[in-house]
């Protein structure tokens, strides 16, 4: 398990190593799942209610499936930990917030400074995400 | 200055704004070491900057082509103040600067900012500019303007969080005429804006089409959806390629790869389930949203009871109108395109001087509008008749009178290994030298759609040209390789090649040698297409190669 340098929760963070996509289904006392970027999110939705950490992998900054598990696990009502682990760096924050996750484990540590601007940088936003935040188009017609 | 475009309100501008600070403190990460060259790549590729052969390049986006007068004037004094006092207009109705310094990219951003432009997303693996019909708004036979939608799409996708790291490169148009001038069916998602039997607006999909190595016409999947449902749709789209869409060979993750792999009826299946997921996700901006783009691309206030008669009586203006000028919806008015191909240049590129130029005659004749085409040229959408003449006369004494638009000399070419690190060959000297030997014959041949890629990226468009040239790499030296029968439109169809390629005097030979051939067979009013597709390509290789 990798260790959150930001964390966006004010419950206790789980322990446990999260298990993969094809071993969690046969574990049924699981509550944290490690998901890489082939893996089938919709895979987890029947197991929601007893999940409190999924950690989300990317291996490379660039294979940005991870960004659609996340939107999918959140519009699927799942309210635990989404955790992006891997290579994650200062400009993918924003994108990763916006898509759900609220824990960033980054393989290699980032300059907190850095980190908490990018985190700040866009105050408004154009569309509809995992965030909650309204978009314009909805404070222009508010 | 009249409200025919879309203005910047606060919240544009403020996201324009945060970005040029975002990127200036990108620079700074990168100049100071806490960024290596591989982090900053995607960074500053997503900002438009390339790092090209001899300097970086910086792509502006012109969103669906359209510039105000003191845009395009920014645009010039951009071309004095940082480059080399010339930009280059692109096939994606963009603009590009070739030599640029990393230091004063944030400071070109600040620039750009001020005029509401931006470079966001002109390159990287994200949602790029979306382009449409170059005659937006004054085109006759449209059923409606398709900037608006146009519009909607660019906020939509401005750093849209689930699709910034997609499988590869991502490009939309939007058309609203039968005639399609953007060609459509050959991008990621074309759409057209059509009128259904009961009368109401709504949008045709098409999903997978595209150029690079591996051509495709995009397929029709939905053929109606309605307006208050097509942002929803977009996204569907986008996220069954973000999931499925192909990341183990960069050339074959493009979308026509994926819908052609699953089928068209999967792909499509696939997108209705999520569209179906995400209609009740709140995706969709309402109506309102929509009107509110539209209001500000009303008509501009036309002059009624004006003649549509012109004085031929000068030669070089009657020639130049007949090929570079065509009808306009409100009567008295015409729409003019300004050739950016004059015999033996470079096609697409214009000075600082030209671009101040073009832009002043914008606000004084064409209500303080322009468009970029996806040929290179510039548009001035809405010129009185009686008008037209001086406008003719002011261009033509700045070297902007070329009367060629469609005709052979009207080339689309990349810029090739003079400045592209992907090139294989080089594309502007081959541009130049056809232009030079055809141009005397030029007007006698008529319509022929020339195009030309220095590498197979097709960034040149050379499948879709009714003569399209591909420079490739042979053994180490450029070799440049003949396609026919490529056209873009409603009638899109693909280029095939030739037979075996020629050196740079022999590809210039042999457009030479195909259009002999097509004046000497060609059957009254056929264009170089309608013959070859008449004729096929057996006597053209035997003309090529016999």
């Amino acid at each position: 398990m990798a260790e959150a340098q930001f964390r966006f929760r004010d419950d206790e963070p789980v322990g446990d190593p999260g298990v993969t996509v094809d071993s969690f289904g046969d574990q049924s006392n699981a509550a944290a799942v490690r998901l890489e970027p082939g893996d089938e999110a919709r895979d987890l939705l029947p197991h929601l209610d007893r999940i409190r950490l999924i950690e989300i992998n990317f291996p490379v900054y660039g294979d940005g499936r991870g960004y659609t598990a996340a939107r999918v696990l959140r519009e699927a009502g799942y309210t635990g930990e989404l955790r992006a682990v891997g290579d994650v760096l200062v400009d993918q924050l924003a994108f990763m917030r916006r898509c759900g996750f609220d824990a960033f484990a980054p393989e290699v540590p980032l300059d907190p400074a850095d980190a908490h601007a990018a985190f700040d940088r866009y105050s408004e936003v154009y569309q509809t995400a995992a965030d909650g935040r309204a978009p314009i188009w909805a404070k222009r017609h508010g | 200055m009249g409200n025919l475009m879309y203005r910047y309100d606060t919240y544009d501008q403020a996201t324009v704004d945060a970005r040029v600070e975002e990127f200036r403190d990108q620079v700074r990460r990168r100049i100071d070491g806490h960024l290596t060259e591989d982090q900053f790549k995607p960074l500053r590729l997503m900002n438009g900057l390339y790092l090209q052969l001899h300097a970086y390049m910086l792509r502006v986006a012109v969103p669906y082509g359209t510039l105000s007068g003191a845009q395009m004037h920014a645009l010039g004094d951009i071309a004095d103040k940082y480059d080399r006092g010339y930009g280059h207009f692109t096939t994606r109705q963009n603009i590009q600067y070739n030599w640029i310094k990393l230091d004063q990219a944030p400071d070109i951003l600040a620039d750009l900012a001020k005029v509401e432009m931006h470079a966001i997303q002109t390159s990287g693996n994200c949602i790029r500019n979306t382009s449409s019909d170059q005659y937006a708004g004054a085109a006759a036979d449209e059923v409606t303007d398709p900037r608006p939608y146009a519009e909607l799409i660019r906020q939509w996708s401005t750093f849209h969080p689930e699709f910034s790291y997609l499988p590869r490169k991502f490009k939309i148009a939007v058309i609203a005429s039968e005639t399609d001038r953007a060609a459509m069916r050959l991008h990621d998602i074309g759409i057209q804006i059509v009128r259904n039997d009961a009368g109401e607006l709504g949008c045709a999909f098409y999903v997978g089409g595209g150029m690079g190595r591996t051509p495709m016409i995009a397929p029709l999947i939905k053929p109606f959806v309605p307006l208050d449902q097509f942002i929803t749709y977009a996204e569907a789209a986008l996220r069954v390629y973000n999931r499925h869409g192909r990341r183990d060979n960069k050339y074959k993750a493009r979308i026509k790869i994926l819908v052609h792999e699953l089928g068209k009826d999967e792909y499509t299946r696939q997108v209705e389930t999520e569209f179906a997921h995400l209609l009740v996700q709140n995706i969709e901006p309402p109506l309102a949203e929509l009107e509110r783009i539209k209001a500000q691309f009303a008509d501009p206030k036309f002059e009624t009871g004006l003649s549509d008669d012109l004085d031929r009586s000068d030669p070089d203006f009657a020639l130049w109108v007949d090929n570079n000028c065509v009808r306009h919806k409100a009567p008295g008015y015409i729409a003019v395109t300004i050739s950016l191909k004059p015999i033996g240049g470079i096609p697409g590129d214009a000075s600082a001087d030209q671009m101040r130029l073009m832009a002043g005659l914008a606000t004084q004749y064409s209500f303080d509008e322009l468009r970029v085409t996806h040929a290179q040229n510039i548009v001035l959408p809405h010129v009185r008749k009686d008008q037209l003449y001086a406008l003719w006369q002011a261009l033509d004494d700045a070297g902007l009178g070329t009367a060629n638009l469609d005709l052979v000399g009207d080339i689309i070419a990349c810029p090739g290994l003079d400045y592209c690190s992907l090139a294989n060959a080089r594309s502007i000297p081959v541009a130049q030298k056809i232009g030079q030997r055809l141009a005397a014959k030029e007007q006698e041949i008529g319509e022929l759609k020339l195009k030309i890629s220095g590498c197979i990226n097709a960034c040149g468009h050379h499948h879709a040209g009714h003569i399209g040239i591909l420079g490739v790499d042979r053994k180490g030296t450029e070799n440049y390789q003949l396609l026919l029968g490529g056209c873009e439109g409603a009638d899109t169809s693909l280029g095939q090649i030739t037979g075996p390629g020629f050196d740079e005097d022999g590809i210039v030979d042999a457009v030479e040698k195909a259009t002999e051939l097509y004046l000497n067979t060609r059957a009254e009013g056929e264009r170089f297409l309608d013959t070859y597709r008449r004729i096929g390509m057996a006597p053209f290789k035997e003309a090529l190669y016999g």
